[in-house]
């Protein structure tokens, strides 16, 4: 991501943004790029508004541009009540609005967000999704990293998982989950062991502590196909297939720390 | 809703003097803590009247430049040079610290096209600003108590802004190496020495020989004796020594400060 935004040098390989060179012509790429840091870095020392004054004053505005572009933007964050208000009481989805907002004075085509939802209790992550939707519709870029699935789900057209600094695939979310698993998942619990059945019912079945999935590509015709072979688990349950899935049969399920 | 390249109102080409952008956060955030930046001035002014009036009366006349003029006056220029180092040595340590360690602040403009060397830049100009208007002040206080003997004493303002930017750039400079706020005790240590022995209370003369040297190679001694001959109006081309000497602490300073910034923030 600091390479991205042009603060850190490259390590290896090439990088173009906006076809320009990052190592000579970062100061212009970054006066059309926005930048949502993973750590608010907002400035504790200058009230809400001023925030974003400030910050348009780095991109060049004048002033008066500059309070207009804020007020502007503290709509769209719906921060407009706390304008005056110091940012560090702010809760956390507002910090992270603002954070948004901020990164948009400069009405950038491209906005750089790094796990811009970490943190956040739910009703906060909507509302974010909400706004960040609301600006890809109206056709700003926006690179996205995160490790919520979920999210990645709601937000992207086209994802990248990356393993240990690799990319491992490519796509948007259905073209991934079509690929690298079935369209739904059968979880099933037994009390005393798995049932060697089970390996001829879906197309791959994934032995965890606690229960048993198994891929296939009609959950209500496996569960009865299983039935009527006698088998009987503790506990069934039938769901979509999700990108989460795609992830883990992707990078796998011990932890890489 | 929220427009997006309204190319009329967005810069085409990054603005001139980017550096500008950074001392106006600053002045931005002080607009609320004036308290502070006035309690900044004053310490400086409990010298002068307590040493300088004080001790004064006991002390006398003193000779500066074949003239003979009160303690308090020969004290004040003196305090003009410390209350300027004072000013930036504050914001360039710990507000500094503050905005590279905590606040993520230069983080945050590192992203915007202000470059390194802007943020360094504003930042120096503004503890330089703060050298300058604690010592035009303080000189406002010396001449109300009829301390000042000659206009040349104007000049101490530059040379208290000289004095900012010098002492404002080496200040970055070590603060780049502090790991946490107990390192800041080993600036106090090094200031408190630096005041007493830089002849802003005693003449060089007073100490013996070998150790008049020691106290020539201090900063602040450069500070005082520009700013006490220029108070006297007995400045001579031997001050573009001093005015050379604080040059190359504010050019080491920032090359310095812009080396460890990139290692900190940009690797």
């Amino acid at each position: 991501m600091k390479m991205v935004s042009t603060v850190s040098p490259l390590t290896e390989g090439t990088l173009s943004i906006f076809g320009r060179s990052p190592d000579r012509e970062g100061r212009e790429i970054r006066q059309r790029m926005g930048v949502v840091p993973q750590e608010d870095n907002l400035d504790q020392e200058l009230t809400v508004k001023e925030n974003l004054v400030i910050y348009a004053r780095y991109f060049g505005l004048s002033w008066s541009a500059a309070k207009a572009r804020a007020d502007e933007l503290l709509e769209f964050a719906q921060l407009a009540d706390r304008a005056d208000a110091k940012v560090d009481p702010l809760s956390g989805g507002m910090k992270r609005r603002l954070t948004i907002a901020r990164s948009l004075v400069n009405e950038p085509e491209l906005v750089l967000l790094d796990e811009p939802t970490t943190g956040l209790d739910p009703q906060a992550r909507h509302l974010l999704w909400e706004r960040l939707y609301r600006l890809k519709e109206q056709g700003v870029t926006l690179l996205l990293t995160t490790h919520y699935m979920d999210e990645a789900e709601q937000l992207s057209d086209r994802l990248l998982v990356m393993d240990q600094g690799k990319i491992v695939a490519v796509g948007s979310p259905t073209e991934l989950i079509a690929e690298h698993v079935t369209k739904e998942v059968l979880e099933l619990r037994f009390v005393d062991g798995t049932p060697t059945e089970l390996n001829a019912l879906g197309h791959r079945t994934e032995q965890l502590p606690d229960r048993v999935l198994v891929y296939v590509d009609d959950g209500d015709a496996a569960l009865s196909h299983m039935y009527n072979e006698g088998v009987h688990p503790t506990g069934s349950l039938i769901r979509r297939a999700t990108l989460e899935d795609v992830f883990l049969a992707l990078t796998g399920r011990s932890l890489n720390e | 809703m929220i427009a997006l390249r309204q190319a009329a109102r967005l810069p085409e080409s990054a603005t001139r003097f980017p550096a500008r952008h950074v001392f106006e956060r600053n002045v931005l955030s002080y607009r609320r803590l004036w308290l502070v930046f006035v309690a900044g001035f004053i310490e400086p002014v409990f010298y002068l009247l307590g040493l300088g009036v004080g001790l004064g009366q006991l002390v006398g006349q003193v000779e500066v430049d074949g003239m003979s003029v009160e303690y308090a006056a020969y004290v004040a220029p003196g305090l003009i040079a410390s209350s300027a180092m004072n000013a930036a040595v504050f914001d360039s340590t710990f507000n500094f610290f503050y905005k590279l360690k905590y606040a993520k602040t230069f983080d945050a403009m590192l992203v915007t096209p202000l470059r390194l060397g802007d943020v360094v830049s504003g930042e120096v100009a503004w503890s330089m600003t703060r050298s300058g208007i604690y010592a035009a002040i303080f000189l406002g206080i010396a001449t109300i108590l009829g301390l000042v003997e000659s206009w040349w004493a104007l000049l101490t303002i530059p040379a208290a802004l000289l004095i900012g930017i010098a002492f404002s750039a080496v200040g970055t400079a070590l603060t780049s190496f502090m790991r946490s706020w107990h390192d800041f005790d080993y600036i106090q240590l090094g200031l408190q020495p630096l005041f007493l022995a830089s002849t802003t209370f005693f003449p060089l003369s007073v100490y013996p020989g070998w150790a008049e040297p020691l106290v020539q190679a201090t900063p602040l001694y450069h500070g005082v004796t520009l700013c006490r001959n220029l108070a006297f109006g007995a400045q001579g081309w031997g001050d573009l020594w001093h005015v050379g000497y604080f040059v190359a602490m504010a050019a080491l300073g920032v090359a310095f400060t812009k080396g460890r910034l990139r290692t900190l923030l940009m690797d």
